[in-house]
């Protein structure tokens, strides 16, 4: 068939289907666009032939552009974006971390043993947190969490900030550094061992110290109640970076790309249920933790509550019946 | 060709094949550029604004640039397909099946972003678009995404109303193809058709033009 019969005989067709292609680009509803598939189908077949019979360039190029466009549209993924989030957060991040429990337990052990091994050298020993930060910084959280300080847990020059701007502070620094924890996992996992080393040994260092110098009334309350979130959520961040890091290193049977885009589908689901909780923390830590007007004994015990609602939900949550 | 071409091909459940032109690395950089222009411009003026408020003010900008600094691309790739620079540049970013990006895979190309951008000013992102043919950072290869040149809307022109005219020789099929793409080109100028239909003929000027067009007739719509 001549290419000018060609044309004249389905360009009609092919006018509808672009109409119809912009219509559903826009999201509009209309019965007409029930047709759409079948029209694919058919300008898809159209443009096979083309190629086959060697049409012109410029024909071609427009029924590629029309396949383009409907394989966007008929192809685009549905999104029921607020169900999809609350089984996200009920099924799938706790799921998703369970699956993948024992690189959680070794992201944990990077954390929790140095953070253990310095709390205890710490305290028997008052010098030796300057092995791991400088002078400035020991002074720092010194007076942090001095008893005479009126502003439990601010730096000297953040006594004035407000809750509120702690909150905006808390955010931007402690999700950034979560999101780094993951993606630093892309360099072998050398980045995210380093950051869950680092953060264990400065984090058990500092309440080693400062339990030695007896701030205990102050520094202990003030950390509790954000602790689990804060603490687990670094933890989970440092999963996902390894995860990244096992598939670089072992991919299996899998080329060393593909074995990372399948682990990296996991990551994001751990990173975003990960900085879910680094944004519940910072409420916590800007709002509940600050306050000086409850006793020690009610914080130890909202802190304790956390853990225990947090180790339920990430070791129960969403399980089907009979696994 | 294939090798040095940047001409990403898949094949769609229908069974034709589809191609996309992936973009390199120099438009790229010009519409993270103009992204970071356009972002910190913005922090910038609401700097002025929310700062004399107080603590509400200083929290809500630092909750602020951190959306900047994290899920600006991610809210643009995945409700547009393109940030305003990539927009600019002509840019769109789409998986691999040239399905338009989701969010987890935008999310992760734009967390891997800091790897990227190691040890300084996108190194590390660099060397992997000059060693992958695709032109991916490693956050595209993570994510299985690409940044490919928004299609560009050509209108082929219709082939000109001439008298048919049978070619001297017989033509191969890319000959014939190359005849009637040449018929279809309204876009060159009068004198480099003339030129270029000078080659072929043994006329000039404008008579070279005409023979190119019938010899075109003759190929499209039959003797």
């Amino acid at each position: 068939m001549r290419q000018q019969q060609f044309e004249a005989q389905h360009g009609a067709l092919w006018e509808e289907f672009a109409q119809l292609v912009a219509a559903a680009e826009k999201r509009e509803k209309s019965p007409q666009l029930e047709r759409l598939p079948e029209l694919y189908r058919r300008v898809c077949s159209h443009y096979a032939l083309a190629r086959h019979r060697h049409y012109s360039t410029g024909l071609l190029e427009r029924l590629h552009a029309l396949v383009l466009l409907g394989h966007r549209v008929l192809y685009r993924q549905k999104s029921v974006w607020l169900w999809r989030i609350v089984v996200f957060f009920w099924a799938g991040f706790p799921s998703t971390l369970r699956r993948h429990r024992g690189v959680f337990w070794l992201a944990s052990g990077l954390f929790w043993l140095p953070a253990l091994a310095m709390g205890l050298a710490c305290y028997f020993d008052g010098d030796f947190l300057h092995t791991v930060l400088d002078a400035p910084s020991v002074t720092r959280m010194e007076y942090m969490y001095d008893p005479s300080n009126p502003m439990v847990g601010r730096a000297e020059n953040r006594e004035s900030a407000t809750d509120f701007a702690m909150l905006g502070y808390y955010i931007w620094n402690n999700v950034g550094i979560g999101f780094r924890t993951f993606a630093s996992g892309m360099l072998f996992g050398l980045g995210t061992v380093f950051v869950l080393l680092f953060n264990g040994t400065v984090i058990g260092g500092v309440a080693g110290h400062l339990t030695q110098l007896g701030f205990t009334q102050t520094f202990w309350p003030f950390v509790s109640g954000h602790s689990a979130f804060e603490l687990t959520a670094i933890c989970i961040s440092g999963t996902a970076g390894l995860l990244l890091a096992q598939a670089l290193l072992a991919p299996g049977q899998q080329r060393r790309v593909d074995a990372l885009q399948g682990a990296a589908k996991e990551a994001v689901k751990l990173m975003i249920g990960a900085a879910a909780l680094l944004i519940l923390a910072a409420f916590i830590e800007a709002f509940w933790s600050s306050t000086r007007s409850v006793a020690p004994v009610v914080k130890y015990g909202v802190g304790a509550a956390l853990w225990v609602f947090l180790s339920l939900y990430l070791g129960l949550a969403g399980r089907r019946r009979g696994n | 060709m294939e090798r040095i071409d940047t001409v990403h091909t898949f094949e769609t459940p229908e069974g034709v094949d589809l191609a996309l032109h992936v973009a390199g690395p120099v438009p790229r950089a010009l519409a993270f550029v103009l992204d970071a222009l356009l972002r910190y411009g913005a922090l910038l003026a609401l700097a002025i604004v929310l700062l004399p408020l107080g603590g509400l003010g200083v929290g809500v900008l630092l909750i602020l640039t951190f959306l900047a600094e994290w899920l600006y691309p991610v809210l643009f790739e995945v409700t547009r397909g393109q940030t305003p620079g990539k927009k600019a540049m002509g840019l769109t970013v789409v998986h691999q099946n040239g399905t338009p990006v989701t969010w987890p895979s935008s999310l992760i190309r734009n967390l891997l972003r800091v790897v990227d951008f190691l040890p300084l000013f996108y190194g590390l992102g660099a060397i992997s678009m000059l060693v992958d043919h695709r032109f991916r950072r490693l956050g595209d290869l993570a994510a299985g995404t690409l940044v490919v040149h928004a299609p560009a809307e050509r209108v082929a022109a219709a082939l000109p109303d001439r008298p048919p005219l049978a070619p001297p020789v017989p033509l191969g099929l890319e000959e014939m193809r190359a005849i009637i793409d040449f018929a279809e080109r309204a876009d060159l100028a009068p004198e480099r058709r003339a030129e270029l239909a000078g080659l072929l003929t043994h006329k000039q000027g404008e008579a070279a033009v005409e023979e190119m067009l019938g010899y075109a007739s003759w190929l499209g719509r039959g003797q």
